[in-house]
């Protein structure tokens, strides 16, 4: 049976593992001030995350839960995110040796889930759980800024010179359908709507794919398709790449448990 | 929305006691405000919490004396640095007290005081521009008409020399509640603190 904790955790680990795969770019963003704002991305984003396992936590009462061990001892088949989000910064044909992160896949990402979370976030500060309902408004503020700054990227990048402009699309043709999770529901989004603490992500498709569109168009690139394989990480069935960030991500946590600091 | 120019309604820090009681915790409360003025923002250190808007309340719970803050941004890592500066503040003064973190009604930069808006000027970071429920709606916007809607920028002031004529550099800067700026009269570059 769902349960409204994957719902949460769906959100939570939606923030943490997108978090995560940005701060990758920490010390090696393409200029400067890319490198900040990705790491201010990610800083919104696991906090996000923090405040989410935090509930889920405080949902369990069950005196063993915490942040940390949601984040940092779960594994593989435990996380709720979408596959999207766990995908490395690149597309699935490396064009060289050198290029193992390519930015026009990390803002087409970010514009792709940008999109969606600022409707999800806008409905779920209405939800019936109050908490989430706090956490969303907070989130929603942040993630408005997000979608600006990677829907600036999408633009200069595709209207760019015909080397940026490959790229982005590249990344928008490789990336979008992964987007069709978003569309297709899970027993825990399900019951979360019923019960009214969650939001019927389905809801927001016509405006999703007005803005994406709209967005596309602008940044004279072509629209790509959408269709084919439908990825389930919400349901805890992963591409290859979660291991290899979990393993990055939690080592150290699994080195020294119950480090404190 | 919900905007103290200075602080709190005082009826969030007094309990419906006695008149008497009332009377001396309401005091007690207050001198915890005044104690408090002291405590800054670890990263803005000319400003302090009250007038970013982070303390929200002083109040008698369960436990004993509590002090509300609200959190900046969600991942904002001066939070825990705030709320050690708060516990030790009091307890230099001898006074024991809890930090309970409050999210809703979620912060926003439209709490920051005038004088603390005039603080950040004075300090060479451009405060807010226009209200966050401003930004907010404008954001709405972008949901129904993208173009329009995503183009919208605000003219800020150079906290230097004063002129308009001033552009972004990058929608993020040294923290996560500033965006970097430059000022195209005085070629200066300048923090713009985010609406939030």
């Amino acid at each position: 049976m769902a349960s409204y904790q994957d719902y949460l955790l769906h959100l939570a680990d939606n923030a943490l593992i997108l978090g995560q795969r940005n701060a990758e770019w920490c010390g090696h963003g393409p200029i400067l001030e890319e490198d900040l704002a990705l790491a201010n991305n990610s800083l919104d984003l696991i906090g996000q995350a923090r405040l989410l396992y935090q509930h889920v936590a405080n949902v369990r009462r069950d005196g063993k839960s915490s942040e940390d061990l949601l984040a940092f001892f779960r594994d593989v088949p435990d996380f709720r995110n979408y596959t999207l989000l766990e995908l490395p910064h690149r597309t699935a044909i490396l064009p060289t040796a050198s290029g193992d992160r390519d930015y026009a896949v990390t803002m087409a990402r970010n514009f792709l889930y940008s999109a969606l979370m600022v409707q999800v976030w806008g409905a779920l500060a209405a939800s019936t759980d109050a908490q989430l309902a706090a956490i969303a408004s907070k989130s929603l503020k942040e993630v408005q800024y997000h979608l600006r700054h990677a829907h600036d990227w999408v633009l200069r990048m595709g209207d760019g010179t015909p080397e940026s402009q490959r790229r982005m699309q590249a990344a928008v043709d490789y990336l979008m359908p992964f987007t069709q999770e978003f569309w297709t529901p899970s027993a825990m989004e399900t019951a979360a709507v019923a019960t009214g603490a969650g939001v019927d992500v389905a809801a927001f498709k016509a405006e999703w794919d007005a803005m994406v569109s709209d967005t596309l168009q602008s940044a004279t690139l072509k629209p790509p398709a959408n269709s084919g394989f439908v990825t389930s990480g919400k349901h805890g069935v992963h591409s290859e790449h979660l291991g290899f960030v979990l393993a990055e991500m939690q080592s150290l946590a699994r080195a020294h448990p119950e480090a404190v600091w | 929305m919900d905007a103290p120019s200075s602080r709190p309604p005082a009826a969030q820090s007094v309990l419906p006691d006695g008149p008497l009681a009332q009377s001396q915790e309401s005091q007690a409360h207050h001198a915890i405000w005044e104690l408090l003025e002291s405590v800054t923002d670890p990263e803005i250190p000319v400003v302090n919490l009250r007038e970013m808007g982070i303390l929200r309340a002083v109040r008698q719970g369960p436990q004993g004396l509590e002090v509300v803050i609200t959190p900046t941004y969600s991942g904002c890592p001066a939070m825990s640095q705030m709320e050690d500066d708060v516990v030790n503040a009091l307890s230099r003064a001898g006074v024991a007290a809890s930090v309970v973190t409050q999210l809703a009604p979620a912060w926003s930069t439209d709490w920051m005081t005038a004088e603390g808006r005039e603080k950040l000027h004075a300090y060479g970071i451009a405060p807010p521009v226009k209200s966050a429920c401003a930004a907010a709606a404008s954001a709405q916007v972008v949901a129904f008409a993208p173009h329009k809607g995503l183009a919208v920028r605000d003219t800020v002031a150079c906290p230097q020399c004063g002129s308009d004529n001033t552009t972004e550099i990058s929608h993020f800067g040294s923290t996560a509640c500033k965006a970097l700026y430059r000022c195209l009269s005085c070629m200066e570059p300048f923090d713009y603190f985010k609406p939030y």
